[in-house]
């Protein structure tokens, strides 16, 4: 135990047994004595006239880091086709890469990866972990933690970027326990601390109200999963193509503890919001499946997508895999049209990345023109078809 | 059939303000709530108990006026509730929290199911139940919006997952943590919720001592990593509100578009 008295100064007084939050100190024979309660909280040093409390206990302080070195992006893969969001990290890596003097790696695991090296070293991985094994051919929470945490252990890397998906989100966590880890969420800015080189790791909270910059001083690498579509990705092939590093992996059906009995497609995988130039998104004011349309064929000509608030879900006058915001995608379109939306902070979160925005609402104090950068007052009803018509006269 | 639902007291966000002054929460006159996603892991574990029987435990980690949501949850029909409260759990991250449940659940020794909101609606992180399911080594089911099968030994569930959902079997115990589509929660009975405000209702506070654990290994002391700053985002963008009637508005956006080689 780090707290202890020197029974010769005890007086007993008692003064510490009336501090100890835990009913940690008793009097045993006129002497303060700790007990198996006692939490190390220190609360009962100040208070012993005496100074018969002694501690051992020291300030937490920041290891020696200086062996870990390299940023490695976690290469998600379904079906033998990389997630977009690998090469948003290889993207955002890059930098940070750049900014450390360090090497950017990325790692992959499946059964069959040939076809994923390529793209991977076009887009900037300098060297690429790969683990092959037929119980990795679908992601297993289990078995992936095995392999990386063994990688990580082995080869000692800086940061570790994993991608903020629904395999990410499940992975990563996992991953940072096993690993004894701090991991910060769904990141939408990642940057280097100038002065202490710390991955300075930035996301919103209260959906979005608040945006809090994070750091892991204390353990590494350096956890964090990143929100899709928010990082650039930035072709870049280094010289000397990339370096392979293959490893051996045993893996048992028995340690990995879940099977896969089916996987179901459902429609939702045909969107894909993430990569549309163009998305016009309505909302309440859009007032039924017809009023829709118009925004459909607005969409149409200029060869985007719709999407929809979450009441334009709920009112069912758009699919759920169009909703835009929170608890719905992150876009970053050229140019997005917001369509009778009031611009809650829900909704914003997940449109602060387009180019150009553009709100369409009748309302002039709607909050949606304080993130417009063209705002009409107006119907939407009226407007949106005035603007299809004279767009097709061009 | 031995539940343990973890729910987490959390702010309901719509409200939220910020004082932009000094970027922190304007607390006053903001209603508390059981986390959304943690209201249907309650009602997960209440269809699973109505069918395999067994009973339902509610641990909470929070500041002392968080026993209002596992009084709300005794409402529901959990049959006990504990709430892990101390000074020194304050301004845990996601790893000190994670141990601090764990050890609640070690102390508590007995269990086959973990049920978990898949986030808060605060924090957003969705890491606490995985790291909470490996602090335990028990498998884990992320995204559950459908379970398909449950036995005293076992359970298949729907994990929802960006192209569709896998169906995923494992043996218990297991951790799941939930999403909105799996239920419809159901309304708490007001004579249960009068009983859970009652003094001799079913639920005990732990604190760090009842865990066995040391302060420094709880809390902000106890966690890897640290919010270093705080701040309002604020949007740079042209705020350039058209003017004149429908027409004229809608050729100057066609001009800004063109000027700007948008279409
Ligand atoms: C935890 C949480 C998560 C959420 N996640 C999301 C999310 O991911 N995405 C999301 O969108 N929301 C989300 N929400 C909901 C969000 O708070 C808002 O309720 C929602 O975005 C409002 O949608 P809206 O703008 O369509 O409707 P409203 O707020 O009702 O706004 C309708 C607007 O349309 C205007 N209007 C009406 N008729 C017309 C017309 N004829 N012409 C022009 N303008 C018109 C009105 O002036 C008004 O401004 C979330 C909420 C919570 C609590």
């Amino acid at each position: 135990m780090s707290i202890w008295i020197k029974h010769e100064l005890c007086s007993g007084c008692g003064a510490c047994v009336k501090v100890c939050p835990y009913a940690a100190v008793e009097i045993i024979d006129t002497k303060a004595c700790i007990n198996e309660r006692c939490t190390e909280c220190g609360v009962c040093l100040t208070s012993c006239k005496e100074k018969a409390i002694l501690t051992d206990v020291t300030e937490k302080t920041v290891p020696d880091f200086s062996d870990r070195k390299g940023v490695w992006v976690f290469a998600e893969q379904r079906d033998g086709i990389l997630n977009r969001v690998t090469f948003e990290l290889l993207g955002i890596g890059q930098l940070l890469a750049k900014e450390l003097n360090q090497e950017l790696s990325a790692i992959v695991l499946g059964s069959k990866i040939d076809k994923l090296i390529d793209p991977l070293a076009e887009f900037g991985a300098e060297n690429i972990y790969i683990a092959i094994h037929p119980s990795l051919n679908d992601y297993r929470t289990i078995a992936y933690t095995s392999v990386i945490s063994k990688l990580v252990r082995e080869y000692k890397p800086n940061i570790l970027l994993i991608g903020a998906t629904h395999t990410g989100r499940d992975l990563a966590p996992r991953l940072s326990r096993r690993l004894g880890v701090g991991l910060t969420a769904d990141c939408t800015e990642l940057s280097i601390d100038p002065e202490h080189g710390d991955l300075l790791q930035t996301r919103p909270a209260f959906g979005g109200n608040l945006m809090a910059t994070i750091i892991n001083r204390y353990s590494r690498p350096q956890m964090a999963t990143v929100r899709p579509g928010v990082m650039q990705q930035i072709k870049g092939k280094s010289p000397n193509g990339p370096r392979k590093i293959i490893k051996s992996v045993s893996l048992s059906e028995k340690e990995i503890m879940t099977r896969i009995l089916e996987v179901v497609k459902e429609e939702r995988q045909k969107v894909n919001l993430n990569e549309a130039k163009v998305i016009i998104t309505g909302g309440r004011g859009v007032g039924s499946l017809e009023g829709m349309k118009k925004l459909e064929a607005l969409a149409d000509l200029l060869g985007g997508e719709v999407g929809g608030t979450r009441v334009a879900v709920e009112e069912g006058w758009v699919t759920v895999e169009r909703q835009i915001g929170q608890t719905g995608q992150t876009v970053r379109p050229d140019l997005y049209f917001a369509c009778g939306i009031s611009g809650a902070i829900q909704h914003r979160a997940g449109i602060l990345g387009s180019k150009y925005i553009i709100a369409i609402n009748k309302d002039p104090m709607a909050p949606i023109f304080q993130v417009a950068d063209w705002g009409i007052v107006g119907d939407i009803h009226e407007v949106v078809p005035l603007l299809t018509e004279k767009l097709q006269q061009r | 059939m031995e539940t343990i639902v973890m729910i987490k007291q959390v702010p309901d966000t719509t409200e939220i303000r910020i004082d932009p002054s000094t970027g922190n929460l304007i607390r006053e006159g903001i209603e508390s709530i059981i986390n959304p996603d943690d209201r249907h892991a309650i009602e997960a574990a209440l269809q699973i108990k109505e069918k395999l029987g067994g009973s339902i435990i509610a641990i909470c980690m929070g500041p002392s006026q968080a026993i209002d949501a596992i009084s709300e949850a005794l409402g529901f029909g959990v049959d006990r509730g504990i709430l892990l409260t101390d000074k020194c759990f304050a301004g845990a991250d996601t790893w000190a929290t994670s141990f601090t449940l764990g050890r609640a659940v070690e102390k508590i020794n007995n269990y086959d199911l973990i049920i978990c909101g898949q986030q808060a609606i605060d924090g957003d992180t969705a890491q606490v139940g995985p790291q909470l399911a490996e602090y335990l080594h028990i498998p884990q089911i992320t995204y559950v919006k459908g379970i398909k099968e449950i036995t005293e030994k076992k359970i298949v569930a729907k994990r929802l997952v960006e192209s569709g959902y896998e169906i995923i079997g494992c043996g218990l115990p297991a951790l799941l943590t939930v999403v909105r589509e799996l239920n419809k929660t159901r309304f708490p009975r007001f004579d249960w919720l009068i009983d859970a405000c009652n003094k001799r209702a079913p639920i005990e506070i732990w604190n760090a001592a009842d865990l066995g654990v040391k302060a420094y290994q709880v809390g902000l002391q106890g966690s890897f990593t640290n919010v270093i700053s705080t701040y309002t985002p604020t949007f740079k963008r042209r705020g350039e509100i058209l003017e004149g009637d429908s027409q004229r508005m809608v050729e100057d956006l066609l001009t800004r578009l063109e000027e700007n080689h948008l279409v």
